[in-house]
């Protein structure tokens, strides 16, 4: 599986969502389901994905589909 | 006036929105007798509620101009808000010019602030309000159902002042919003603090999100409060790294706080010279029956604490009468002036007087240890607390059944799980999705499962202790 499948997978288990609204354009509460609650199960997600432990200003910072891939740059994960 | 807001320095800043907006105690006397000149008094308001200054102008000012209000989210589901316009027939609505709810197009605006209007719904004749309501907030808004509480003035008033002594608050305090201002523990840390002219520092922003953080640091918010999710998250997001230098203290009330998350904040906030205050409440109290003191936060670790100031709590058992033993399960009951005047399924209900006379039945299974400290480890009544919410188990089942009339459907589960088992198969995830848009809670909160048939007793009633 290539990073970019991993990333939208995690989106998908951590939101409890569809893998085709996981896409660009994809932001925080702009889907009922990516809401507080939702939020951090995506963050669990993301670090079981890659097996890293992002840092409290990651974790706030994460606040759409491509955020996430510039901020998974500071843990060496390329997508 | 309400809170007192007219004996504040004019010039202070009752409230700041992280978009820089501010607003003065002054101008919010000023707009409160505008409305009060422009629509009278005694009428019913519907407030649709957002963490804006905007929004709270219109809440502040309605109660300031004896006018009464509900208030609701604004984002509660539209359905869910007509039904209520139309069981209460409001004479005006607070709501922000974006407003998405069909019945109240097309509709006279007479007043504007920032982005919120008020609106002319009917102009019948006022409903006949009872001359000490104050204001009206929804149990269970979630589930739609019309059930309100109706707190007096005096209610208010008298919470307000309870909570400021015993959180030691002055007008120093800058409160950040984490809660929506319909909730009633959202709206008692408002109160709280206009009362004793803090600023509160308006967001919409969530604490998962980093401008949430920003405005925090910028402005030097002195406290935060959450439900027992919101320390959960915080404890995920590794909040005890952050540096927050302005914190002063944390509260949480909103259902139990699991011992261990307890004892890791109430240990961070030790270390740290930070007042962690652990609380208890129902919409039915106003908001706060009991804390329990910070200097007791681990020694005392599980507890509700004790009554506030003016408030007494008793056990009571089955027999209804009063338990005096320590370490005796009973029904806790408190007595004090915040305790509400009672509900309303309906408009006629408005015109009810005090119907409970300071005394609480709480619904909650209690017991005391030999110094006074309450600890709650049950409740009477079918309901769960979601993510602070509480949600009644009984009226989602009507719901749904409403909603799918041909499969029979049973409710229960753990606070922030609820398992909806149903006798239909295939609809699972349609289902989720229709209670989740519902209630607006996460769809990770609910569980639905199949079962061929709901277990029932002889007479009928379903067995919930078999599923």
């Amino acid at each position: 599986m290539t990073n970019l499948e991993k990333y939208i997978e995690a989106f998908a288990e951590g939101l409890e969502i569809d893998k085709s609204v996981v896409k660009e354009g994809l932001e925080y509460q702009s889907i009922p389901e990516w809401d507080s609650v939702g939020h951090m199960g995506l963050v669990a997600a993301i670090e079981d994905a890659f097996d890293i432990m992002m840092d409290t200003d990651d974790i706030i910072d994460l606040s759409s589909f491509e955020k996430g891939i510039e901020i998974l740059k500071k843990y060496e994960v390329e997508i | 006036m309400y809170l007192d807001i007219d004996c504040k320095n004019r010039d202070k800043i009752a409230a700041l929105s992280d978009n820089g907006k501010t607003i003065t105690y002054g101008e919010l006397v000023d707009i409160s007798k505008d409305i009060r000149e422009l629509i009278g008094e005694r009428n019913l308001v519907f407030v649709l509620c957002r963490n804006t200054i905007d929004s709270l102008v219109g809440y502040v000012a309605m109660a300031a101009s004896s006018n009464v209000s509900l208030l609701l989210g604004a984002e509660t589901d539209d359905e869910l808000i007509e039904e209520l316009i139309r069981t209460y027939s409001p004479q005006y609505v607070w709501e922000h010019e974006n407003c998405s709810i069909e019945m109240l197009g097309n509709r006279e605006v007479l007043y504007s602030y920032g982005e919120y209007n008020l609106i002319r719904y009917i102009s019948e004749d006022k409903p006949h309000l009872y001359e000490n309501l104050a204001l009206l907030l929804t149990t269970s808004g979630s589930t739609g159902s019309p059930k309100l509480v109706r707190q007096s003035y005096d209610n208010i008033s008298s919470n307000a002042k309870a909570i400021a002594s015993y959180l030691e608050l002055d007008d120093n305090q800058k409160p950040i919003t984490m809660l929506p201002m319909n909730y009633t523990y959202g709206l008692s840390v408002i109160n709280s603090h206009l009362l004793v002219g803090g600023c509160i520092l308006m967001t919409e922003y969530s604490y998962v999100q980093k401008q949430f953080w920003d405005f925090f640091k910028t402005c030097g918010a002195t406290s935060i409060c959450g439900v027992p999710y919101t320390y959960e998250i915080l404890k995920k997001m590794r909040f005890f790294r952050m540096e927050l230098p302005t914190l002063e203290y944390m509260t949480q009330a909103g259902g139990r706080l699991l011992p261990e998350l307890h004892k890791e904040f109430a240990q961070y906030a030790n270390e740290r010279n930070i007042r962690f205050y652990v609380m208890y409440g129902q919409t039915e109290a106003t908001a706060r029956m009991s804390y329990l003191p910070p200097e007791q936060s681990l020694s005392k670790c599980g507890s509700i604490g004790i009554a506030i100031p003016g408030g007494e709590f008793s056990l009571v058992d089955e027999n209804g009468e009063c338990i005096s033993d320590n370490e005796i399960v009973g029904e806790l009951v408190y007595k004090g002036d915040n305790v509400t005047l009672g509900y309303a399924t309906g408009p006629q209900d408005l015109a009810k007087k005090d119907e409970r006379e300071g005394i609480l039945v709480t619904g909650d299974m209690a017991k005391r240890d030999e110094d006074g400290y309450y600890y709650i480890v049950g409740r009477k009544k079918r309901f769960l607390k979601i993510y602070g919410n509480r949600v009644n188990m009984d009226e989602c089942e009507s719901m749904l059944q409403g909603k799918y009339t041909e499969m029979e459907c049973a409710c229960v589960g753990t606070d922030d799980h609820m398992k909806i088992y149903v006798t239909e198969q295939g609809s699972e995830d349609e289902i989720l999705d229709y209670i989740s848009g519902k209630t607006g809670l996460n769809r990770k909160a609910f569980e639905v499962i199949y079962i061929s048939e709901i277990p029932k007793n002889d007479s009928g009633k379903k067995l919930y202790s078999v599923l």
